[in-house]
């Protein structure tokens, strides 16, 4: 009983490292988290974790409706950064580290976001889909005598 | 030679200069090279719309480029299911029955100005973008298909099966009605959509894209040069799509 108190009291000061860290030695199963090899999110993370959905939610109508395509708050922007292994591998929606699958399983929430989009980074540059079709189309019609 | 649709844009937005580089592409031909696409965070205007010259004279019957480059670009791919499958783009072939002549062409969403599926939808998923582009916003479609009872062109098509591994700039997925979006993810970022850049890179050139509202375009001028055609011209639905030799 002696050193009960002692032990309890070190046990209370380590929890708030604990908590936050995937727990060695906790008995409460964590996420695994490995936020993907970018320095620090577009905002701190403690926002995120509370409001990525506010923002997300935000950007996709400005995306659809006004094709504002800005990359700050975009899905494929987040995909692009976190669903990347330390190894700068590509990880599947099917695999449960997946960052945005292994905290939603964990919080047992269902994004739908998925049902639809791509979970998985793009290949090469972001937002260069096809590069230089453009130029290639107009060499084109050039050829033909059509003017653009 | 005459300017780019998005430089035009970007002139009327800066109201400056162009910013245009001169690219030399084989000796004696020159192109101007788009300096930048629409900058990401400036919404479309309907300064421009955009709209797509089907030249039938050029359209070959056995040639599926179009639909091919499509169904590539946005990876709808079919079920074996004719009636169902997705279908962004087909194929039509008409014949006139009185003289026997053929005419092959593709047919797709034609962006109508008054489009009949934004007016029947009930949640507002099926919308007009400033720049004259009809599209589904799928996050809010909740896949009642009214719009493909009431679009003429039978130009949308519902996705009935689970989909994966969708393409990062096209999303799709169960429940909810697709249909050409004219590539917006490539227009968006200064390119042609997909079906044209393929009939132009098959060397056929029956398709033109361009934006209706400026006298400079190349779309236009053919426009304004030659006869054209708006498919059921009689429900004055103002067509972005436009057809040549029907």
């Amino acid at each position: 009983m002696r050193h009960l108190l002692p032990a309890l009291l070190l046990l209370l000061a380590a929890l708030p490292a604990t908590a936050a860290a995937p727990a060695d030695g906790s008995r409460v199963p964590l996420p695994a988290i490995d936020a993907g090899p970018g320095e620090q999110c577009v905002e701190p993370v403690e926002f995120m974790r509370r409001n990525h959905m506010e923002l997300i939610l935000h950007q996709r109508d400005e995306t659809v409706h006004r094709s504002i395509r800005t990359k700050r708050y975009s899905l494929r922007n987040c995909i692009n950064c976190h669903a990347v292994d330390a190894g700068g591998q590509p990880v599947s929606l099917d695999d449960p580290e997946h960052f945005c699958v292994s905290c939603h399983r964990y919080a047992a929430v269902k994004p739908d976001c998925f049902q639809c989009h791509s979970g998985e980074p793009e290949p090469g540059v972001p937002g260069v889909v096809g590069a230089g079709a453009w130029s290639r189309g107009l060499a084109a019609n050039a050829s033909r005598g059509v003017k653009p | 030679m005459s300017e780019q649709p998005i430089d035009r844009y970007r002139r009327r937005l800066l109201g400056g200069a162009v910013a245009a580089g001169t690219l030399t592409l084989a000796p004696g031909l020159f192109l101007h090279r788009l300096a930048e696409a629409k900058p990401d965070a400036d919404p479309v205007t309907s300064i421009i719309r955009w709209g797509l010259l089907v030249d039938t004279n050029r359209c070959a019957s056995n040639c599926t480029a179009c639909v091919d480059a499509c169904r590539d670009e946005h990876g709808w791919t079919g079920h074996d299911r004719p009636r169902s499958d997705a279908q962004w783009i087909r194929k039509v072939e008409l014949r006139d029955p009185a003289t026997g002549r053929e005419v092959s062409l593709p047919m797709m969403c034609q962006h109508c100005a008054k489009p009949p599926c934004v007016d029947v939808c009930p949640t507002g998923a099926s919308f007009k973008r400033a720049d004259g582009i009809v599209l589904v916003d799928k996050h809010i479609c909740i896949g009642c298909r009214y719009c493909m009872l009431a679009c003429p062109y039978k130009a949308r098509s519902f996705i009935h099966e689970e989909l994966s591994h969708q393409k990062p700039y096209s999303p799709r997925g169960k429940g909810t009605v697709e249909g050409c979006t004219l590539c917006v993810h490539r227009i968006d970022v200064g390119q042609e959509p997909a079906c044209v850049e393929a009939c132009t890179a098959d060397g056929r050139g029956a398709l033109l894209f361009g934006d209706l509202n400026d006298p400079k375009s190349a779309i236009y001028q053919a426009l304004a040069e030659h006869p054209s055609t708006q498919v059921r011209a009689d429900l004055n639905l103002d067509l972005g799509v436009r057809y040549r030799g029907l």
